[in-house]
């Protein structure tokens, strides 16, 4: 149950208890009680939004850095890591393999904005060896879900 | 000038579909739950199969009765999902739909005055295209009380010296009714006792929601006597690649390819190519739209029971059929009404078989929002138009 429901809200967070039972064939205090447990575990993080800002006035950047960091002993990348996702310009921090260590997402009013949190709070971390940012220049899946325009249903009104 | 018309088409009733289609298209901001195909596009990588096979520049015929790798794909399938055996180059034939292979199955097999048993209410083409190939269409009317299973004695009570053919489909298109295999056991000694042969139509076997599909051809002494109908649009919402096939012993489907070849040439190239990547690599897609639907069906038959129009819980298909006895209306009127008054749009169970009066096919083939915003307005009609006496 505890992953029908996860699957469930996944894509759509805003499926009520009540109607989540329905369609998962259980019962309204089975799906409140699992949830409770979900969240308590943090297995739920939360129910953000998923937002086109591009189509909003106000301004936002978007930009991907990679890190690479000097890992420190007994602790390996989980410190710095923690060190960074403290700032509340960082969207996502992943621990990454390959030619990077951490792929570091930060949102900011403006280019500027970005720049001066590289310049000034990440680069200068004494575990960073290096960065290399990457603007994002627009946004076309998020989430497992497209942020253009859902298509029309071009079906006939109805068939056989 | 003579007539140029055939008596025996022109006396073919148009579909009662058609009808109603007229009437909803005249309606431009309706909503509609009235479709017999899926909401979900063909998954992206059976898409891509397709443009690929057309930049590859294959956009010749195939052979007559399809491309050969697809045709080994669909017996592998056949075999690992509803362990059935077929020799892909003697007893498989691919289509232009299942449609196709349901009109190729009874103009290979009827004689003139052949009766044909189709249970109503059913899938819209079995009846005229019995009449279409000179047999006789004998309708048996499926009750909601057997959850609208063919029973024993409705079949034994049907038959007579001049019944030839049994018309099977199942998970049902408009009642989501299913015949599980001990529905199936119950029939079948008749069926051989009597020597009749099967069109089976599994179009929506992957639709099925309670135990897994079983198919009258698995049973002892079945496979000689049944044609497996089966296709891609439905499973993998390829409605519009046209594209299906038949499957069954290779002196009725030799008959049927001698047909399709001189009416058809053969179905669609790029559908094909795209039908072997479906069959190799689309039973995840199968699965997540299955999952989709099962939630959805839950909910109508849940939202349906809820406002007092009774409703079978339905375990194949994507169909729901709620009950409108209640109401004073046939379900013309319901259906007319509803598109006038809310706007929505469903489909009277009238256009199944006469057996379909009382009855709507609600299809739930559209977002759980779309439901949602239906299901109000079908209950604001319900409760202005239910008898006191019933509330």
């Amino acid at each position: 149950m505890r992953e029908k429901i996860l699957l469930a809200i996944d894509k759509n967070s805003k499926l009520s208890v009540e109607d989540l039972a329905i369609m998962l064939g259980s019962s309204e205090e089975e799906v409140s009680t699992v949830l409770k447990q979900l969240e308590d575990e943090h297995i739920i993080c939360g129910y953000p939004t998923l937002i086109n800002w591009d189509k909003v006035k106000c301004e936002r950047v978007t930009a991907l850095i990679e890190v690479k960091v000097t890992p420190q002993r007994g602790l390996g990348f989980d410190k710095i890591a923690e060190r960074i996702y403290q700032f509340d310009e960082v969207q996502s921090v992943y621990l990454m393999s390959g030619g990077f260590d951490l792929t570091v997402i930060i949102e900011g009013k403006t280019m500027r904005e970005v720049a001066n949190f590289v310049a000034a709070k990440l680069a200068p971390m004494e575990a960073v060896q290096s960065t290399a940012t990457h603007f994002v220049l627009k946004k076309y899946k998020e989430h497992g879900l497209p942020l253009v325009q859902a298509k029309q249903d071009e079906r006939m009104l109805i068939s056989p | 000038m003579r007539n140029p018309l055939s008596k025996n088409v022109v006396n073919i009733k148009p579909s009662g579909i058609r009808k109603f289609f007229d009437i909803v298209t005249e309606m431009k901001d309706a909503i509609s739950l009235g479709v017999g195909e899926p909401d979900f596009d063909t998954p992206w990588h059976i898409r891509e199969e397709g443009i690929y096979s057309l930049e590859k520049g294959r956009t010749f015929y195939t052979s007559n009765s399809g491309l050969k790798e697809l045709r080994m794909e669909i017996c592998h399938y056949l075999h690992r999902r509803f362990n059935l055996q077929y020799d892909y180059e003697h007893e498989t034939v691919v289509t232009v739909g299942g449609s196709e292979a349901i009109d190729l199955a009874l103009r290979a097999m009827v004689d003139p005055g052949d009766e044909v048993l189709i249970p109503q209410p059913c899938f819209v083409s079995y009846y005229p295209c019995t009449v279409l190939s000179g047999g006789v269409p004998v309708v048996i009317e499926l009750k909601e009380e057997n959850n609208f299973k063919l029973t024993r004695s409705e079949l034994l009570s049907s038959i007579t010296d001049k019944t030839k053919i049994l018309i099977l489909p199942f998970p049902n298109n408009p009642t989501g009714a299913v015949m599980d295999y001990d529905d199936l056991k119950d029939i079948v000694d008749i069926i051989i006792e009597k020597d009749l042969y099967v069109i089976s139509d599994e179009i929506y076997s992957e639709l099925s929601y309670g135990e897994k599909h079983v198919s009258i051809a698995s049973f002892p002494g079945m496979r000689e006597r049944t044609i497996v109908i089966n296709g891609f649009s439905k499973s993998y919402a390829m409605t519009g690649w046209r594209l299906g096939y038949a499957a069954g012993p290779a002196l009725i489907i030799e008959q049927m390819t001698k047909i399709h070849q001189y009416a058809i040439m053969c179905a669609p190239t790029t559908s094909q190519y795209a039908a072997i990547e479906a069959l190799k690599n689309g039973d995840s897609d199968v699965e997540m739209m299955k999952d989709a639907y099962d939630k959805r069906r839950r909910y109508l038959v849940h939202a349906f029971n809820n406002i007092g129009l009774k409703c079978f819980e339905p375990f194949g298909a994507f169909y729901v059929f709620p009950c409108i006895k209640s109401l004073n209306m046939t379900s013309e009127e319901f259906a007319t009404q509803l598109l006038l008054e809310e706007k929505v749009a469903v489909v009277p169970g009238t256009a199944f078989g006469d057996c379909g009066e009382g009855y709507l096919r609600i299809s739930y083939a559209y977002s759980i929002d779309n439901i949602k915003i239906a299901m109000e307005r079908i209950e604001r009609f319900v409760s202005k138009h239910l008898p006191m006496t019933n509330r």
